[in-house]
């Protein structure tokens, strides 16, 4: 177990910077989401971590070691990948055994651990089938063991839930968050997946074109998001975000209501508001603006409505048992602690 | 009971019209058949011919009948019991197995180098061998059999050898395969601590089996035929492979034909079981079953 510290990493691909500088303190035994978009940079960091990836400038720091010049292998990681990698001509007991290929450990000591991590990933019937034999769920659970055996300082996860269907995906997220519980190693896990960052992760790192957006609890980028980037990325369905003006401590939407909002950083100029639909709901106290429902979705306790307003469509939550009608005029609220206010022209926070 | 009639008369109409739509398929059918039939028996007329003409005495070889009159083994006890066609055995089998053992493993290697290693001059390096295929054997037979002769390798197994130890037709064709092993394998493999040689080996070589198979063929079929340059490097009859010495087979009168294809009908044998030992590695979808389809 160790940290690992990235200090102003970039890479490039011939002329073309990819990632511009990105540093990053992770803690020893933490859980560490990269999330973004394709194209973000995120898979080339970790990979960079992996050493599979030259660092064009910048250092890695694992357990206050620089391993820059170091091969993957001396690194002191390990890596499970998007499509498994296991090898397919081998058992399932040869391919977790493989991990300790290069280790010095005794026979029976490698036997040990071998029926340990099949033991603690439930897979001791299984040692002896092909991967042909194997569930997609059973295959990442054979690759994750491939990694586990070595007990490596830090584990690294590339995307590995999203070629699986999604039961099996919030199953094996719960199983991951579990498998950290319990081995305590530092994890890297790198996903696309807002919802798997929220729920694994102790803190998200939001990436975007190479550079960090934010990096928190999945509390802080929740309710605190840095700039209109996080706030529309993290969350589903997205923050409404809606154009106004800044005057004194109140933003000004078009033709409706002034909104006070606390604690702004600002007194004029234009912004954006931004309002999770959890926190918007028709007949509230504070309105801020007022439509037409244009659209239900029914979720059980809740549902979805989508409203059509002078500025914009914009989505809020109504009661799940006496929903508004599709065509009914609605005015919109929330609470002033719940709204967001952010820069029109840079996006950052302003609240 | 006027009513009755109708139902079968109405399958029995159905049964009819259905019929014209049924010719065509098993005239097609048909066809196919006899298309295939033709191809079989002109693939299998020159080996039965070859087997007929091994059991025929001289006098009746050059009878058209693929029965022989008076059959017999004589031809065989002939050939087996004449020293010089055990060595040419031995010398084919020699050279056909060291020449696709080398070729595996240096047709892999380089086609794994050139296809997973990125390094300045790939491309062109891919290029020129690949561009070796387009000269034909005729034009290199002399700068080869000179090279040979400063070497000091004319009339030996070296000499036989070394032009076919490796070829660009393998490297092109291994290196179309590891295209299909994922980089993914490769980079887990380093990770747990593999180095390149090991990965080539451990994890790459297993999962183009299939390729390696067909290469073997290829390459053992290929060097148990050659006919051009072994004539040429050798000049004792100890060191003839089976075919230059089939073609020596008679007197400068006659050709011993009942004689040489006895030969062929003999060399045949490894070839099948070259064939034999190596098709069940060719099982498609090996690569594809530790990946998610």
């Amino acid at each position: 177990m160790a940290n690992l510290s990235l200090h102003q990493l970039t890479k490039s691909y011939g002329t073309t910077e990819v990632l511009h500088g990105i540093s990053l303190d992770v803690a020893d035994g933490e859980f560490v989401v990269l999330v973004g978009p394709s194209g973000c940079g995120k898979s080339t960091t970790l990979r960079m971590i992996a050493g599979l990836e030259e660092t064009t400038s910048g250092i890695i720091e694992i357990g206050g070691r620089e391993v820059n010049n170091l091969e993957p292998k001396e690194r002191d990681i390990a890596m499970v990948f998007q499509n498994y990698a296991i090898y397919p001509h081998m058992s399932v007991k040869k391919n977790i055994a493989f991990g300790l290929r290069s280790s010095k450990l005794p026979k029976a000591d490698k036997e040990k651990r071998i029926q340990e991590v099949a033991g603690i990933l439930d897979m001791v019937p299984l040692l002896d089938r092909k991967p042909s034999q194997l569930s997609g769920g059973q295959r990442q659970r054979v690759a994750i063991g491939r990694a586990m055996v070595r007990d490596p300082a830090v584990f690294l996860f590339d995307e590995p839930l999203s070629n699986l269907d999604a039961q099996l995906r919030t199953q094996m997220r719960l199983e991951i968050k579990k498998l950290h519980q319990r081995v305590g190693n530092t994890i890297i896990f790198v996903t696309h997946d807002q919802v798997e960052a929220m729920t694994m992760a102790d803190r998200i790192v939001i990436m975007k074109d190479g550079y960090i957006q934010q990096v928190g609890t999945p509390e802080e980028v929740f309710h605190k998001p840095a700039n209109t980037f996080v706030a529309r990325f993290i969350g589903a369905p997205s923050m409404n975000l809606l154009e106004g003006r800044v005057s004194g401590g109140a933003v000004s939407l078009g033709a409706g209501p002034e909104v006070r909002v606390p604690a702004l950083r600002k007194s004029g100029g234009d912004v954006l508001l931004g309002v999770r639909p959890d926190d918007l709901h028709p007949g509230s106290g504070n309105p801020i603006v007022t439509g037409t429902v244009s659209l239900r979705e029914p979720l059980g306790s809740e549902t979805l409505i989508y409203v059509d307003t002078a500025l914009g469509e914009i989505t809020a939550k109504a009661d799940g048992r006496t929903p508004p009608e599709v065509g009914a005029t609605v005015e919109l609220g929330a609470e002033p602690q719940n709204l967001h206010v952010f820069d029109k022209s840079s996006g950052e926070a302003l609240t | 009971m006027v009513a009755a009639p109708d139902v079968p008369r109405a399958s029995a109409e159905a049964l009819l019209r259905s019929e014209p739509a049924k010719r065509p398929r098993n005239m097609g059918q048909i066809l196919r058949w006899l298309l295939l039939f033709i191809g079989g028996i002109l693939m299998v007329m020159p080996i039965a011919y070859m087997i007929s003409t091994s059991l025929k005495w001289p006098h009746e070889v050059y009878n058209v009948n693929l029965i022989p009159e008076e059959p017999t083994i004589e031809n065989y006890t002939y050939v087996l019991e004449d020293g010089r066609f055990y060595w040419w055995f031995v010398n084919s089998i020699i050279i056909a197995t060291i020449t696709t053992i080398c070729n595996l493993l240096f047709d892999s290697l380089v086609g794994y180098t050139l296809c997973k290693f990125r390094f300045p001059g790939r491309t062109i390096v891919f290029i020129a061998i690949l561009s070796t295929l387009m000269i034909p054997t005729e034009m290199l037979v002399i700068p080869w059999y000179l090279m040979s002769q400063s070497f000091g390798w004319l009339d030996s197994y070296w000499g036989i050898m070394f032009p076919g130890l490796m070829t660009a037709f393998g490297t092109f064709l291994m290196k179309q395969f590891f295209e299909s092993v994922p980089d993914d394998f490769i980079e887990a493999a380093r990770i747990d601590g593999l180095n390149e040689l090991q990965i080539w080996w451990t994890v790459a070589m297993p999962l183009v089996k299939p390729a390696l198979a067909a290469l073997a063929i290829f390459v053992f079929l290929g060097n148990w035929t050659a006919f051009l340059w072994p004539l040429i490097v050798t000049n004792s009859v100890d060191m003839y492979t089976i075919p230059v010495g089939l073609s020596g087979f008679g007197d400068e009168a006659d050709v011993a034909w009942e004689l040489i294809m006895t030969g062929a009908a003999i060399s045949t044998i490894p070839t099948l079981v070259v064939f034999l030992i190596f098709q069940r590695f060719i099982i498609r979808g090996v690569v594809m079953a530790g990946l998610k389809g």
